[in-house]
């Protein structure tokens, strides 16, 4: 994985739970591409359009919260979301997205910084975010080195897969 | 230390851990379900290791889209089925179980002390029963396949003390709603909850389920409450040994982020209003709130207990002409019992329809759904936008009792203001 990451933001607010991340009724698709179409649909029917460039998802408190389902961070990926940074994520979200090689950032006070629209480039090994229309720089703690090597592998699977390999 | 970071020291080899340390821990038991193991399957079959680590550990549930609503989830349930007969895996199929984390503790798979991990962020229920048990996704349950360990951060815990005695018709789910109300949904993210005072003391198996089954709606990792006489009276004949509970009490030198001081003496029937679990309020502060749908049933509120609350408010009354009643016991042995105690009859009675034990509408996967504009009142754990169907439909949360007292007026109702035959 690229530790660079540049894209425009759209921002949302505290709370996103993964039913409207990816609604139940979506549960049964296997395609990822397919859960992509929906990501996000009951908050912006237009999500989808405006992802699907390349996005960086700015959440408030919480993000992620509810199910497990890890199609709600799969349908984020494959809609063109190329990293989530919030002021917090809910835990099982957070293992997901780093499981499926979905990068997640906790950074707080980033969405009083971003708006949707603004250009943000992220150094993801470093930590560092730059709202580059703005100015705005945050510093984040850095992710213990084997999250971070489950990332740079492409996730879980992969990651067990080279170790497994190793042995 | 504290039961959860005693489970979780021995689990990973231990002396002792504290919490933020991260742990390397042995797995005792993993669940799928229907909705999660087939992506499990997906990854496992990439990881390319031919058996689980363990297939006396592993428990495949079907309860989510059951039974198969539609050919997408029939073909899902035959993967799983597959994957169970190549892996001599326990599967429980439609009919033979019920919702998996009614299913896990009733047929033995939750042991006191144990690390259990399921693809399903409600995993938690079994804190109840004194094991560490928490949510993960399916690509990881992959990996615990492959593997039988899991990292985990050592939580900090939130200590909730309960004391009092709840008045009548006052339920368990009207104490966590409460609670939720106070800590937040997002007030435990990452954390541990232990639920202590002597009101758990003197909880059924049932109402501490209930508890623990909504740690993770104020973003726990688990819940968990002390195993005692009255978890051993719901373990005995259902597992094969049962552990010594001393090693399972939180030390004197326990330490607590901070602790929350609960009294139920006069709690009164609460309801979480659309569109977040703690946007809660004490059901006389609702104001007039007419409904289309009561839905008394899921792993959060469809076990006997809750079908006998349920059942003494619906006795000789009626469902109100334009709302529709469901009731879904939470598993086969549940019906089963149902039945037996003429519960189902008052229902049927009374012109409710009840369901067989799945997931039913708490997902919104299928049985009844909601429609733009309506609003139902249930007995499930969440009430997200989009939750049970529609986008543009409403969900409120409360105690079986309510739910039923609600069904008979047709709007929200404290079940204190109707008669009650006991
Ligand atoms: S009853 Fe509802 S909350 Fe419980 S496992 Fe089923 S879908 Fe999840």
């Amino acid at each position: 994985m690229n530790s660079e990451i540049k894209a425009k933001a759209i921002k949302f607010g505290n709370n996103i739970d993964t039913d409207v991340i990816l609604p139940g009724k979506y549960l049964i698709l296997v395609d990822p591409y397919e859960l992509g179409k929906h990501a996000l649909e009951s908050l912006d029917a237009d999500f989808v359009n405006k992802a699907k460039d390349g996005v960086i998802l700015i959440g408030g408190k919480n993000f992620g919260c509810g199910s497990s389902r890890e199609q709600a961070p799969l349908a984020l990926k494959y809609s063109g979301v190329k990293c989530v940074i919030a002021e917090s994520f809910a835990r099982i979200f957070f293992r997901n997205s780093i499981n499926i090689g979905l990068p997640v950032i906790e950074c707080k006070g980033i969405s009083d910084a971003v708006e949707s629209g603004d250009e943000i480039d992220v150094n993801f090994e470093a930590g560092k975010i730059e709202n580059k229309s703005n100015g705005k720089k945050f510093q984040v703690e850095k992710l213990p080195p084997f999250i971070l090597e489950i990332f740079g592998d492409g996730g879980l699977i992969e990651n067990l897969l080279r170790r497994m390999n190793k042995k | 230390m504290n039961i959860t970071e005693k489970i979780l020291a021995k689990a990973s080899g231990k002396q002792a851990v504290c919490p933020g340390e991260i742990v390397d821990a042995n797995v005792d038991v993993i669940m799928v379900h229907d909705l999660t193991g087939p992506l499990t399957v997906e990854a496992f079959n990439k990881i390319g290791t031919q058996k689980v680590w363990d297939n006396k550990k592993v428990v495949i549930i079907l309860d989510h889209q059951v039974p198969a609503e539609s050919v997408k989830a029939a073909e899902l349930h035959k993967t799983m089925r597959q994957f169970a007969k190549e892996q001599k895996i326990q599967i429980y199929d439609v009919g033979k179980g019920g919702i998996c984390h009614q299913v896990m503790p009733e047929k033995g798979h939750v042991i006191p002390g144990s690390v259990i991990v399921g693809a399903d962020s409600h995993t938690c229920t079994y804190g109840a029963f004194g094991a560490f048990a928490t949510g993960i996704g399916s690509t990881e349950a992959a990996a615990v396949f492959a593997t039988g360990r899991i990292w985990f951060k050592v939580p900090p815990t939130i200590k909730i003390n309960v004391e009092g005695k709840f008045q009548k018709l006052i339920a368990p789910k009207d104490l966590i709603l409460n609670i939720i109300d106070k800590v937040k949904v997002d007030g435990a993210i990452y954390k541990s909850i232990e639920f202590t005072g002597s009101t758990i003391r003197k909880m059924s198996v049932a109402g501490r389920m209930t508890l623990c089954n909504m740690a993770v709606e104020m973003g726990a990792k688990n819940g968990i409450i002390t195993p005692d006489e009255t978890t051993r009276e719901f373990l005995e004949g259902r597992v094969k040994s049962i552990p010594d509970f001393k090693k399972l009490q939180s030390g004197n030198d326990a330490e607590y982020e901070r602790t929350v001081e609960v009294d139920v003496s006069e709690l009164e029937p609460q309801v979480a209003c659309p569109a977040s679990v703690d946007n809660v309020k004490p059901v006389s502060e609702i104001g007039d709130v007419p409904i289309d749908q009561a839905f008394i049933g899921s792993c959060t509120n469809g076990r006997l207990e809750d079908l006998r609350e349920a059942a003494k408010i619906l006795k000789g009354k009626h469902v109100k002409d334009n709302v529709r009643a469901l009731i879904i016991p939470a598993s086969q042995e549940v019906y089963l019992k149902a039945m037996q105690e003429g519960l189902l009859e008052i229902f049927t009675d009374a012109g409710a329809i009840v369901c067989g034990s799945a997931c039913g509408p708490c997902l919104g996967g299928h049985i009844g759904l909601l429609a733009a504009g309506e609003t139902c009142i249930s007995t499930s754990n969440r009430n997200f936008i989009g939750r049970m169907g529609s986008t543009q439909a409403n969900v409120y949360l409360a105690s079986p009792a309510t739910v039923a007292a609600s069904a008979v007026t047709g709007k929200i109702t404290s079940p204190l203001l109707l008669e009650v035959k006991e």
